[in-house]
């Protein structure tokens, strides 16, 4: 059932913070919070600073700080670019 | 000891340990080059995000950004020329200042005015020196770049872009990078490149496979774009940063590796010139000793 993971890559400026499958990807855009699960429609968002959390294929979250920052979604690959991630 | 013995001796030894510190230089730099082409090598994951993002927004928006417009009669270009802090790199910091020497000739024929923005303290010697004017400068960082130095660097020259050039005196219409490409370890190539306003489709690295999808943009198109493109700026001007910092070392490790081979054939043959002075300083003495006998003998001959 690989087509209902997504492929997340969180990356920032100076190097790649995580990569990998998971089930859901949340985070905060300027128009509010943003929950993404597979097969999501293709969306280009701005961050505000806050907490991506990334809900990994064994069912732990991984939570991250971003400042400001992007996210990519199409065909179940979100990509977050974060500056300054932690 | 002789006294040319003497200065053949001292001047090997002082050699030596000028030999000793550039040996120690071309090792060091030779270990940064890796550290320095991983550094580049973990900002592309994110480059090429966001040069995706980017040619996204710009396909499916028909958004007339300020940053993606070209003006139409340019008053003012700025150019960033990045080169080294400290020296012993071979002609790295001085091709840099050529390439940007050259470029703003071409600028100027069209008309341009030119502000220079300078990183690295060889360019800002180079620009104090021959009292010409330098609209900012940044130092200290040269050799290992940070995303905060790239950061404070693009925030200063996307401000000065979005003024009005026509009528402010510190707006200007272009931007123009200088840096030097870090093709591999023996080839690095001083050059120029326009980054403002953008040239839109630019496939740095792997082009998007296929058909860039659809995007529903949050909150809209214009938004996003406003966002992502001065990330753009500031990744490709880390990105120069970075490749910079790797083409010096390899610059210094080559002139240090030179200047170490040349210390050793400079040992070499002074230690040529040393064997034969010592070997004239006994061959004089012996023929002195001789010459001093052969005297005694035939005095105490003539007394008899």
């Amino acid at each position: 059932m690989s087509d209902s993971l997504l492929t997340v890559e969180f990356v920032t400026p100076e190097a790649r913070v995580w990569s990998g499958k998971a089930k859901m990807v949340s985070a905060r855009t300027l128009e509010g919070d943003l929950g993404i699960l597979p097969n999501h429609s293709p969306l280009l968002g701005a961050l505000v600073d806050g907490k991506v959390t990334i809900k990994g294929a064994d069912g732990a979250n991984e939570e991250f700080e971003v400042h400001g920052g992007f996210l990519s979604v199409a065909n179940n690959r979100v990509s977050i670019l974060g500056e300054a991630g932690a | 000891m002789g006294a040319q013995l003497r200065i053949y001796r001292r001047r090997i030894r002082s050699v030596k340990s000028t030999k000793k510190i550039t040996r120690a230089m071309e090792l060091i730099s030779a270990s940064r080059i890796v550290k320095a082409q991983q550094r580049v090598a973990a900002s592309t994951p994110y480059a090429n995000e966001l040069t995706r993002a980017v040619s996204a927004v710009a396909t499916f928006s028909n958004t007339n950004h300020p940053l993606t417009t070209e003006s139409a009669e340019p008053k003012r270009a700025a150019v960033l020329i990045v080169t080294a802090d400290r020296g012993m790199a071979g002609a790295y910091s001085t091709n840099a200042i050529k390439e940007a020497e050259g470029l703003i000739v071409t600028l100027k024929a069209r008309g341009l005015q030119v502000l220079t923005y300078v990183v690295g303290r060889k360019a800002v010697n180079y620009y104090k020196f021959r009292n010409r004017a330098v609209k900012n400068s940044w130092t200290g960082f040269s050799d290992k770049p940070t995303y905060a130095n790239a950061k404070e660097i693009s925030t200063e020259l996307i401000a000065a872009f979005l003024k009005d050039a026509a009528i402010d005196n510190e707006g200007v219409d272009e931007l123009h990078i200088v840096f030097t490409e870090f093709k591999s370890m023996v080839t690095q190539v001083a050059l120029n490149k326009r980054m403002l306003p953008l040239e839109v489709v630019e496939s740095d690295g792997p082009a998007p496979a296929g058909l860039l999808p659809m995007y529903e943009f949050e909150p809209n198109a214009g938004e996003v774009l406003n966002a992502l493109l001065p990330r753009y700026i500031e990744s490709r001007v880390y990105n120069a940063l970075l490749q910079s910092a790797a083409s010096e070392h390899a610059a210094r490790r080559r002139a240090m590796k030179s200047a170490t081979d040349n210390a050793d054939e400079l040992i070499k043959s002074l230690t040529r010139l040393a064997n034969a002075a010592r070997q004239a300083e006994i061959t004089q003495e012996i023929s002195e000793i001789v010459g001093g006998a052969d005297a005694l003998s035939s005095a105490n001959a003539g007394s008899e």
